[in-house]
C-alpha cells in the first residue's frame, strides 16, 4: 500500500474518529437514544483489516459497536446517523438503533447486542459462501469477553470440521464492560486459545494500521485460498466508556495514558509526516473539512429526515404477502 | 391417496424440497449417516451428500445460529432439534436473531429457516425429556409456530415452512412418528395459518392441536354415543398466529368451547385461545370456557405418575360432562 492510499485511509480513520465524536454529543443532546457504544481508539482494527479485504464484496458482521465497521463497508454515513437519530432514512428504517446496524447492498450483515451472538451467523453465511461458490469470505469483528461464550466454542468447531471461509477478528481492548480481561478469562492471549480447534491465528498490536493491515492481508489471503477459518487478535482500547453511562472508574489512569499515548489516528498521521508525505497543516485542514462535512451533511440529513410513519409500526415482522403462508401458488 | 407414515411424510417433504432447490439443506444431531432419531431424514444422507445432509456436532445454538446465517444468504436449512427439551439451548439464536432480524434490519434480512423437534412427552423419559414447549415459541413476534396432527399435515406443512420467507418452528410429536394417515399422491402444500374443523358438531367446540385432536376426537365419539352431545372438533395446527376467525365462528355455533393441551396451563394455548374468545365472541357464549391441559408439574418418571400428571380423552369427557351438567 503507497502512501497516497494511505492519506486517504488517514481521512477515513479521521472522519471515523470524528463520527463518533459527534455521536457523544448528539446523545448529550437527546438527538440519540437507547444504547450508544463508541470505538475511539479502535480505529486501526477496523480499517487494517477491511483495507486488507473487499468491503461491499465480503461480508461483514459484528456486534453493538458496528458504526465504523458499517461506515466502512461502504455505508453512507448520513444514513447511519439518522439510523441513530431514529429516522426512516436510516439504515434500518429506525427499527434497529445504533446496535443493530444493517446495509445488506453493501453487505453488512448486522450489528448485533448478544454478546457472541454473531459467532455461528459469521459461519453460516460462509457456508452460504461456500454453496453458492463465490470467492467471498465472511468477517466476523467481536470483542475480547465475547469468546468466554459457548457460541465462541460452537463456532469455532464447526467452522473449522467444515473448512468456512470465515475469519474471526478479536478486537482486543482489555474489558468487557468493567471486568479485566485477566480477571474474566484463564487464557488471557486469545489467539492461543483457537489452538483447540486447530484454526491458525496470530496476534497484532491493534493501535497501528500498518502492522493491522499486514497481518490481516496474510490472515484474509489464507481463508479466500479454502484453507478455511483463521483467527487474528488486535490488542486495542477503547478511549471513552462501555457505553454512554460508563465513566471507567475502574480503568488505572496511567494504564489510560499510556494507550492515548499510541493513538492509532496519530500513529499514522505521523509516520505520513515522517515520510514526507502529509504537513501538519494539511492535516489539521483535513480535519476541519471533515467536521464541516459532519456537521453539514451527516448531522443536518439526520436532523431533516422524517420519523417513521406510526401507522407501520407492525411492519417488517413477518413476510409480506408470502404465498405459502396460504398453502402456495398453483 | 397412500397410506404412509408420519416420519415417512416427513421424509417425502424433505426429499421432494431438497430435490426442487439445491439452496435446501438439512441440519442437526444424527440426521445424516444415521438418518434421524425418528427416520425422518432417513436416506437423504446417501442421496445428497454430507455438504447438505448435515450431521451436527451437539451444539444446538451453534448449530442454529449457523443455519440462521445461512439463510441470511438464500440457503433454506431444515433444522432438525432432536428433542424439544434441547430447543432451549438455541432459544437465543431463535429468539434474539431468527425471529427479529427481519424487523430490525427494516425488512433486509430475512431468516427463512425452518426448525423441526419433536415435543411432547412420550412414556417415562422423565423430567427432561418431556417438555411441551409450544406456548415458549408461540409467545415470540416474528416467528411461526405449526404443529401437524397427521402424517398429511406433517408433510404439507414442512413442504409450506421450507418455501415460506418467514422462520417456521415445527412441533412434532415423539409418539406420532409411528401414525398412519393418508398423504395426497400429489405435491401438497398446507397452509401455514387458519384452522381445520376434523369434525363438525354443534354442541361444543373442542379444541386441540398436534396430538390432542386425537383425544378430541375420541371424546367426540364418546359423548355422541353415551350422552347424545355433539363436539365440533377444530385442529389448530397453526398456532402462530392463532385462526380468531376459525375460533370465532365454531364458538359463534356451539356457544361452548373447551381447548385441550398437553402442556401445563399456565401462559399456555387454552389461556390464548380463552383470550381470543373473550376478545372475538364472549356473548355468544352459553357457559364459560373450560381448558383441559397438564397439571403444573415436572414430568415424573414412575408410569402412574406420568399419567396423573397428563391429560387425555376422558378428561375432555368429564370436562364436557361438566359444562352440560350431565
Ligand atoms: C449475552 C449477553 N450477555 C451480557 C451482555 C451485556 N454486555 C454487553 S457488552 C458486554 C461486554 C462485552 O465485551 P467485549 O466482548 O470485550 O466487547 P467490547 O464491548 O469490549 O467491545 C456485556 C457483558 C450482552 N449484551 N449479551
Ligand atoms: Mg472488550
Amino acid at each position: 500500500m503507497n502512501n497516497a492510499d494511505k492519506k486517504r485511509v488517514l481521512r477515513e480513520m479521521l472522519f471515523a474518529r470524528r463520527f463518533e465524536e459527534r455521536c457523544y454529543e448528539a446523545y448529550v443532546e437527546r438527538n440519540i437514544g437507547g444504547f450508544l457504544h463508541l470505538y475511539p481508539g479502535e480505529e486501526a482494527c477496523a480499517f487494517g483489516v477491511l483495507e486488507a479485504a473487499q468491503p461491499g464484496h465480503d461480508y461483514v458482521i459484528t456486534s453493538y459497536r458496528d458504526h465504523v465497521h458499517a461506515i466502512k463497508s461502504g455505508s453512507d454515513p448520513r444514513h447511519i446517523m439518522a439510523e441513530l437519530f431514529a429516522k426512516e432514512t436510516g439504515v434500518s428504517k429506525g427499527r434497529g438503533g445504533s446496535m443493530h446496524l444493517f446495509d445488506l447492498a453493501h453487505r453488512f450483515m448486522g450489528g448485533y447486542a448478544l454478546v457472541g451472538g454473531p459467532f455461528p451467523l459469521a459461519a453460516g453465511i460462509a457456508k452460504g459462501i461456500q454453496m453458492q461458490g463465490g470467492d467471498e469470505i465472511c468477517i466476523c469483528f467481536l470483542g475480547d469477553a465475547a469468546n468466554n461464550q459457548g457460541t465462541f466454542h460452537e463456532s469455532l468447531n464447526m467452522a473449522a470440521l467444515w473448512n468456512l471461509p470465515v475469519l474471526y477478528v478479536c478486537e482486543n481492548n482489555l474489558y468487557g464492560i468493567g471486568t479485566r480481561i485477566d480477571r474474566s478469562t484463564a487464557v488471557v492471549d486469545q489467539y492461543q486459545r483457537v489452538a483447540a480447534y486447530n484454526i491458525p491465528s496470530a496476534q497484532e498490536d491493534g493501535q497501528d494500521f500498518d502492522l493491522v493491515h499486514e497481518a490481516a492481508t496474510k490472515a484474509v489471503a489464507h481463508v479466500r485460498s479454502g484453507k478455511g477459518p483463521y483467527f487474528l487478535e488486535l490488542m486495542t482500547y477503547r478511549y471513552r466508556g462501555h457505553s454512554m453511562s460508563d465513566s471507567n472508574a475502574y480503568r488505572a489512569k496511567t494504564e489510560e495514558r499510556m494507550w492515548s499515548g499510541r493513538d492509532p489516528v496519530i500513529i499514522l498521521r505521523d509516520r505520513l509526516i515522517e515520510a514526507g508525505d502529509l504537513t501538519l497543516d494539511e492535516y489539521k485542514d483535513m480535519d476541519t473539512a471533515i467536521l464541516d462535512e459532519i456537521e453539514d451533511e451527516v448531522i443536518r440529513y439526520a436532523t431533516e429526515s422524517p420519523e417513521p410513519n406510526i401507522a407501520d409500526v407492525e411492519k417488517y415482522v413477518l413476510a409480506e404477502n408470502d404465498p405459502w403462508v396460504s398453502g402456495g401458488v398453483h | 391417496m397412500a397410506e404412509m407414515m408420519y416420519w415417512e411424510a416427513i421424509v417425502r417433504a424433505h426429499d421432494e424440497e431438497m430435490a426442487n432447490d439445491p439452496m435446501v439443506i438439512c441440519m442437526g444431531e444424527d440426521i445424516g449417516v444415521v438418518g434421524g432419531t425418528y427416520k425422518a431424514t432417513s436416506g437423504l444422507y446417501d442421496k445428497y451428500g454430507e455438504t447438505r445432509v448435515i450431521d451436527t456436532p451437539i451444539s444446538e445454538n451453534g448449530y442454529t445460529g449457523l443455519g440462521i446465517g445461512a439463510s441470511f444468504l438464500g440457503v433454506r436449512p431444515i433444522i432438525e432439534i432432536m428433542s424439544v427439551n434441547f430447543a432451549w439451548l438455541a432459544m437465543d439464536q431463535i429468539f434474539n436473531t431468527a425471529a427479529k432480524v427481519r424487523y430490525m434490519s427494516g425488512g433486509q434480512l430475512q431468516a427463512p429457516v425452518v426448525i423441526r423437534s419433536p415435543g411432547g412427552t412420550a412414556h417415562q423419559l422423565g423430567s427432561q425429556h418431556s417438555a411441551r414447549m409450544e406456548k415458549v415459541f408461540m409467545g415470540v413476534a416474528g416467528l411461526r409456530v405449526v404443529t401437524p396432527s397427521s402424517p398429511r399435515q406433517a408433510y404439507g406443512l414442512l413442504k409450506s415452512a421450507v418455501r415460506c420467507n418467514d422462520p417456521v418452528f415445527i412441533n412434532e410429536h415423539e409418539l406420532m412418528y409411528n401414525m398412519k394417515g393418508e398423504v395426497p399422491d400429489d405435491e401438497y402444500f398446507h397452509p401455514l395459518e387458519g384452522s381445520e374443523v376434523v369434525r363438525e358438531g354443534r354442541d361444543v367446540t373442542l379444541f386441540g392441536y398436534n396430538i390432542s385432536v386425537h383425544w378430541c376426537l375420541q371424546a367426540a365419539a364418546e359423548l355422541s354415543k353415551h350422552h347424545g352431545i355433539e363436539a365440533e372438533v377444530i385442529d389448530l395446527y397453526a398456532l402462530s398466529p392463532l385462526d380468531r376467525e376459525g375460533i370465532r365462528n365454531s364458538v359463534s355455533k356451539t356457544h361452548r368451547a373447551v381447548i385441550v393441551e398437553e402442556a401445563e396451563p399456565a401462559v399456555g394455548v387454552g389461556a390464548e385461545v380463552m383470550a381470543i374468545i373473550n376478545e372475538e365472541c364472549f356473548f355468544e357464549l352459553d357457559a364459560a370456557p373450560v381448558r383441559v391441559s397438564a397439571l403444573h408439574v415436572p414430568i415424573p418418571y414412575n408410569h402412574a405418575l406420568e399419567k396423573a400428571a397428563l391429560p387425555n380423552a376422558n378428561d375432555v369427557v368429564t370436562a364436557v360432562r361438566g359444562i352440560f351438567g350431565v
